[in-house]
């Protein structure tokens, strides 16, 4: 298990990581997810000892990295593939990595084998593609068996082919039982490869949950009800067997959002049937990758513009709310 | 010790230090012989050991550059920080690099030294060349205490700098230059000169020698303090850059 609390990471004016805690769960993909520049490699490098954080500290199962002992045995990482001496081996750079951690020389085969190398492993690493070079650092995460393993984007370049590799390659170390961490700017292969998800944008936490209820939370349709007999309609609602959702939204009071792919006919026709007086009724609508370019986009400029983002919302129909949501969760 | 043994499978994994090691001992012996065999007749009846050993300064430098890359293309290539999240005690793993590079360096200074002598021995037969003084042993010998802490404080600045460059012009620049120029200074210059780190690894070897028919640095008059002192004075260059850099490199992020 990974735990940060209250990480905060600066340099000199610019705040790369602010105040992030998260818990990373054994035995499970979990998703790591923020745009470029959210601070996911800083952090993945506080992880690991690489980065000293400002304030705050991330432990594996409590204990600080740089305080483990033969951390491969405990850690693998793979941040970036392309940290190989080019003119080294694969074998030759596996085994200084064995030998650091007193690992028997027969896990750089062990390890070559996993990931498909044994036939290039006496090739200089600076002539491998993209996609063995990450297999290379795949093999180097598993050279110990750690049971956390820390992958930062590491489907970034691939071709279909390796992408699915990896898929189906963190799926088997999560249900070996290991803590799998891996980072993203991609929702659509998140939702595919994690279970569960932190998401940050600007080094902030935005939501941390089962990809499940965040893909639910975030695509689909939702009604948007604004009305001042609201516990009597979402009554009404509810005893026709609809989801429905009350949610404080600034400057607008309590909201009603009727869940399930309805369309607005159906809710205004609803409402006529019972004498409801409506004020708002919108369709929002949003996709997976919306939602995400508006939850995190929106912690980018939140501070600045947050009277402006309740009154846009008014205006738009699409799902600028879905973003206010887990927001407030913070 | 594992940072040795995992040091010891990077430097040679790699082709660049052989071939830094292999030109530093070939420069050493390949210029005695050119210098001893070229020599007018005149001269060679003057040679001493001290003629033997002019490539040796150049070699220092080549030692000095595989040292400094030891460490900068491990920046340069990111593998740095794969180091240090396999041993994250960072001065550790430095140490384990610097004692592996020292010692090799150690090495190629003392065949370079003595095979430079004997190739000199052996084109040179008008002046004896035989071993015969303390101070002379100290020449050939010592070459490889001198290579093995040029050779540490070159690891150091390369992990000060982690820029190859950089730390190249500074590890070149540094004995060759500056620490001729400083002389230039008034009043306090030749003070600055003597008590330099390099000029005293020079004076270790050269102080007492018979400096022959080349004449050079034998021949100084104002050392700072005997031989041994200086080599401890060397020595104390060394440590002192190595502590500032093991901890620099711990604090910094990697």
């Amino acid at each position: 298990m990974i735990e940060a609390k209250g990480l905060t990471k600066r340099y000199g004016a610019t705040v790369a990581v602010d105040n992030l805690s998260f818990e990373v769960k054994p035995g499970r993909v979990t998703g790591f997810l923020g745009p470029n520049g959210a601070g996911k490699s800083t952090t993945m490098r506080m992880i690991l000892g690489l980065d000293t954080p400002t304030s705050g500290e991330v432990t594996i199962d409590g204990q600080r990295y740089r305080d483990l002992h033969r951390p491969l045995t405990k850690v693998g990482a793979l941040l970036d593939a392309k940290w190989v001496h080019p003119n080294r081996s694969a074998r030759s750079h596996l085994r200084w990595m064995a030998a650091s951690n007193k690992l028997p020389k027969s896990s750089v085969d062990k390890a070559l084998d996993m990931v498909g190398l044994t036939s290039v492993a006496n090739k200089r690493a600076g002539a491998f593609s993209l996609g063995m070079s990450q297999r290379l650092g795949i093999a180097g995460a598993l050279l110990g068996d750690p049971e956390v393993l820390l992958f930062d984007e590491p489907v970034n370049g691939l071709d279909p082919e390796g992408i699915v590799w990896i898929r189906t390659f963190m799926h088997r170390l999560a249900d070996e039982g290991r803590t799998v961490l891996v980072s993203s700017h991609l929702l659509s292969e998140m939702a595919l490869t994690a279970e569960d998800l932190v998401v940050i944008g600007r080094g902030k936490l935005i939501a941390q949950s089962t990809t499940q209820e965040f893909v639910d939370r975030a695509s689909g349709t939702t009604v948007k009800v604004r009305t001042p007999q609201l516990d009597q309609f979402a009554g009404v609602l509810n005893e026709q067997h609809l989801a429905t959702r009350i949610e404080d939204v600034e400057d607008q009071g309590k909201v009603l959002f009727v869940e399930g792919d309805l369309t607005t006919d159906q809710i205004g026709e609803a409402a006529a049937a019972h004498g409801i007086v409506l004020h708002e009724l919108t369709l929002q609508r949003g996709s997976l990758e919306q939602a995400f370019m508006q939850m995190t986009g929106d912690s980018v400029e939140y501070h600045a513009h947050e009277e402006i983002a309740a009154v846009t919302s008014l205006d738009a129909p699409d799902a600028a709310e879905v973003a206010a949501g887990p927001k407030e969760d913070n | 010790m594992s940072v040795i043994a995992v040091e010891r499978i990077k430097l040679f994994s790699t082709r660049s230090p052989w071939w830094c090691m292999i030109i530093a001992a070939v420069l050493t012996v390949g210029l005695s012989a050119l210098f001893l065999g070229l020599a007018p007749s005149e001269q060679k009846l003057h040679a001493t050991i001290t003629d033997t050993q002019g490539g040796a300064q150049l070699s220092q430098m080549v030692i000095m550059v595989m040292a400094a890359l030891a460490i900068t293309t491990e920046y340069r290539f990111g593998t740095i920080r794969t180091s240090f999240q396999a041993v994250p005690q960072r001065a550790a793993l430095l140490l384990g690099k610097t004692f592996v590079v020292a010692m090799l360096s150690g090495l190629i200074g003392v065949i370079a030294s003595f095979g430079a002598w004997a190739i000199g021995d052996l084109v040179n037969s008008s002046a004896n060349l035989a071993i015969d003084s303390a101070a002379e042993w100290r020449l050939l010998a010592g070459r490889g205490l001198i290579f093995a802490l040029s050779a540490v404080i070159a690891v150091a600045v390369g992990a000060l700098i982690r820029q190859s460059a950089g730390a190249i012009v500074i590890l070149l620049v540094w004995p060759l230059l500056v620490e001729q120029l400083v002389q230039l200074i008034p009043k306090v210059g030749d003070d600055l000169n003597r008590w330099a780190p390099f000029t005293n690894a020079n004076s270790f070897l050269f102080q007492g020698q018979d400096v022959g028919a080349g004449g050079g640095p034998g021949d100084a008059t104002s050392y700072a303090m005997g031989p041994w002192w200086a080599l401890l004075y060397f020595a104390g260059w060394a440590a002192a850059l190595m502590t500032i850099a093991l901890v620099s490199a711990s604090k910094r992020d990697a």
